[in-house]
């Protein structure tokens, strides 16, 4: 083991023998030729522990030339099971098991009485939140009356009652007629009029109000999108969800409830 | 032998004879009704027909005057007085007097009498007039002339398919699709072995050269109408072409383009074009492409829908219809590929359309109820097979309406159907409801006249097509119907479904005739031969089954 650089020196100063690069790749050649003279003459423990070693390099040099096969093949790409007609494709099909299970749940469901709602648990607002003291009187004292500070719908034929009578408020600037509707199968979003405001999952008087917060159910009318009932009759108005909080966005998103 | 010559006997067998010993035979009611008919243009003709009335009137109790006349509104003849005791025998003789007295000599091949049924205000005349007004109790009507439409039923009667003759393993996943070859003698089915195969029907065996070049499931194959070629699309976009009765692909590459899975293909019709060149296949990636099966090169690429396009259909006017998944059906021009119309109305995906004339495109030039050589189309030419292809069609295309009309159906998963006449109107001719979940299949009948609708409610509607005016429901299966199939006399209707049978229903009676059970899981494809021989049906469990009578 040479103590300092000077072989390394002389090599840059001087290069290498000419023939330096034939002769070491002809010293590789003769590699395997001597190993395996190795392997067969060597005995005893020796003999083993060289073997070992060597199958060990065996294999992984078997694996590295497998590899290099694989990639210079072309692969035939596997086949997926479960082949279906193309009527089928778009759909997905449950499993005979999931639909006993499925009648169960219903079952159970309808006794409860609850309802599977998009979004089942929402933020109750409270009544600071949606209404705002309005002073009246001659000295600015009496403080019965509100004004609501979210969107809401009121109805067609809506009058205000007379302003010195009126308790609740509702701006015209916050009232909506519209609501922007997906359809979650068809993932399509119409704007449909709204009939009415159906329930606010924070109050019912928000709900007599009409104040249309997140989660509230709708009721939309859907004659645009055609449908029709089992019996022949065309369905024009059914329930959506608000899904956006529309006193931030200035419009109402719902989803349509199938 | 499936197809008999002379006509079949007419459904209610159980018909009083009535033998009166003064009242002249059947025969010879014909003639003098051929003779009063004839002579009603002369100059003694109105003499004539007052004669003909005064004997009538004089041989029975009770008459009505009454006017035949086809369904797209041409009169038989003119008005005739008959008993009220006529039966449907000896009317039937009427009409196919009156017929070929219209037709003269035009009419040489009808030598065979055709069986008719008749109608009056839409209602079936089952045996004699007399039993129809005594059920239409408020229908008495003696000073006006009744109106008695004839509808020609199919000359020949197919013999109903009963067991299964053949299990025929070969594929190695569930076949996807099957169909049998315009004269009903070859049969190919693709499966999700990525595999097409071709069957021989008389030894029930596959053939050894089969399609090996697509690379995924097989979702859709298509007989061209000359019954030469099998174009097979794969789920990866790519479109085959085989020679039938080999097996053999033609060409080496497979015609790609698609982005998506092709969900639908449809040949150029024969009588547009008998060299059968032009394929149209619709595919997920929302475009139509028009391809050159010659040339192995898309033609056009009709882009227009925004969501996938679920079946395409090529009519006999050149125009091509495509229903999709964003609820519209759009109306394109083949010669141009230029967008005419969009049908809109559906509020659900649109899954399947149905041309009423269908059968005529699917079979070409072939006839079935005429028995021909086997190979007596093969020494025929391109144009004329043309005119022979085009003859048939004009027949079905004047069906309803002197100047005729195509009309679509659409069936949606919105659990309805609508009825279109797409060359002319934007607006439907009827909504046809009724069903309680989404509608798989609908297919007109061979004769145009009936339609019938499969859903995954478990039952099958029979809906007419003139009107869309509901006929009725065919219940029996306990699961999704998949595939329904019309016999080629429109008298049976085969369905497969989920539940793994097949049943045939007699549609006259409208009821279950026969239930074929045998296979191990679901039905996916069910096809009848178009010679009414045959039905063919494969599933989930691989085997491929044809049945027989």
């Amino acid at each position: 083991m040479p103590q300092n650089e000077h072989i390394e020196l002389h090599r840059k100063r001087h290069g290498r023998r000419f023939d330096h690069y034939e002769k070491q790749k002809k010293k590789e050649g003769r590699l395997p030729h001597i190993l395996s003279k190795k392997a067969q003459t060597l005995r005893g423990i020796k003999a083993k522990l060289y073997n070992k070693r060597r199958q060990n390099e065996k294999i992984q040099m078997k694996k590295t030339i497998k590899s290099h096969e694989e990639k210079e093949t072309k692969q035939r790409q596997e086949v997926p099971e479960g082949a279906l007609p193309a009527y089928l494709l778009d759909r997905e099909k449950q499993s005979r098991a999931k639909i006993l299970s499925n009648t169960i749940k219903q079952k159970r469901k309808e006794k409860a009485g609850k309802w599977d709602v998009p979004i089942p648990k929402v933020k109750a607002v409270s009544e600071a939140e949606v209404f705002r003291v309005v002073q009246s009187g001659k000295r600015r004292k009496k403080a019965w009356k509100r004004l609501v500070t979210k969107p809401c719908f009121v109805g067609e034929g809506f009058t205000r009652k007379p302003p010195k009578y009126e308790r609740f408020i509702r701006p015209m600037a916050l009232r909506f007629t519209k609501a922007h509707v997906t359809h979650p199968e068809l993932k399509a979003t119409f704007q449909l009029p709204i009939i009415g405001v159906k329930k606010n999952p924070s109050s019912p008087l928000y709900t007599s109000l009409g104040v249309i917060t997140k989660g509230t159910v709708l009721e939309v009318n859907v004659s645009e999108l055609g449908m029709v009932t089992q019996g022949g009759k065309v369905v024009w108005g059914k329930y959506a969800q608000v899904t956006n909080h529309p006193e931030n966005d200035g419009c109402i998103n719902a989803v349509l409830l199938v | 032998m499936t197809m008999r010559s002379h006509p079949p006997p007419i459904i209610n067998e159980h018909q009083p004879k009535v033998v009166h010993p003064d009242r002249p035979t059947q025969t010879a009611w014909l003639s003098l009704f051929k003779r009063i008919v004839k002579n009603a243009n002369t100059r003694y003709g109105l003499l004539w027909l007052t004669g003909g009335l005064l004997f009538c009137l004089f041989a029975s109790d009770k008459a009505v005057l009454s006017q035949f006349q086809l369904e797209n509104g041409t009169l038989l003849g003119g008005p005739v007085e008959i008993p009220l005791t006529v039966n449907l025998r000896q009317l039937n003789s009427i009409t196919n007097g009156l017929a070929q007295v219209q037709e003269g000599a035009a009419a040489a091949d009808t030598n065979e009498p055709v069986p008719y049924s008749f109608y009056i205000d839409e209602i079936e005349i089952k045996e004699s007039l007399e039993k129809y007004f005594e059920e239409q109790a408020n229908k008495q009507i003696f000073e006006k002339t009744l109106n008695i439409v004839c509808v020609p039923k199919a000359r020949f009667q197919v013999i109903p398919v009963e067991r299964c003759t053949a299990t025929i393993e070969g594929h190695l996943e569930a076949i996807t699709v099957l169909q049998f070859s315009p004269n009903g003698k070859l049969l190919a089915s693709g499966s999700g072995d990525t595999t097409v195969r071709f069957w021989d029907l008389n030894t029930q065996t596959p053939f050894d050269e089969y399609g090996r070049a697509h690379r995924h499931w097989i979702l859709c194959l298509s007989w061209a109408p000359n019954g030469k070629m099998v174009a097979s699309s794969c789920k990866q976009g790519l479109i085959g072409l085989w020679i039938g009765a080999t097996g053999k692909q033609h060409g080496t590459k497979l015609l790609s383009g698609h982005r998506q899975w092709i969900n639908s293909l449809s040949w150029q019709p024969l009588h547009l074009n008998g060299s059968c060149r032009l394929l149209a296949s619709g595919s997920k990636d929302t475009t139509i492409k028009i391809w050159d099966t010659h040339l192995f090169k898309t033609v056009f690429t009709l882009s227009g829908h925004t969501a996938s396009v679920t079946c395409v259909k090529w009519g006999g006017q050149n125009l091509l219809y495509s229903a999709s998944q964003d609820r519209t059906i759009k109306v394109w021009r083949t010669t141009d590929g230029v967008l005419c119309r969009t049908l809109e109305g559906h509020a659900h995906w649109v899954n399947t359309l149905a041309l009423s004339t269908d059968y005529v495109i699917r079979t070409g030039a072939y006839e079935p109820s005429k028995e021909r050589a086997s190979d007596e189309y093969d020494h025929l030419d391109e144009s004329t097979l043309q005119t022979l292809a085009s003859e048939r069609y004009e027949k079905v295309y004047k069906l309803f309406d002197t100047n005729g009309g195509e009309r679509l159906v659409s069936g949606s998963d919105d659990f309805t159907l609508y009825l279109w006449k797409p060359e002319t109107d934007k607006k439907p001719l009827a909504r046809m409801t009724g069903h309680q979940q989404l509608i798989n299949d609908v297919k007109f009948s061979p004769d145009t006249r009936l339609l019938a609708s499969a859903s995954f409610d478990k039952s099958i509607k029979l809906w007419s097509s003139r009107t869309g005016a509901f006929l009725s429901t065919l219940r029996g299966h306990v699961q999704a119907v998949y595939q329904i199939a019309w016999s080629a006399d429109s008298r049976l209707l085969v369905s497969g479904s989920a539940d793994s049978t097949l049943k045939v229903w007699n549609i006259e009676k409208r009821c279950l005739l026969f239930d074929l059970p045998g296979h191990a899981d679901e039905i996916y494809a069910v096809d009848y031969s178009p010679d009414g021989q045959k039905v063919a049906s494969g599933g989930k469990d691989k085997v491929l089954k044809l049945w027989r009578r």
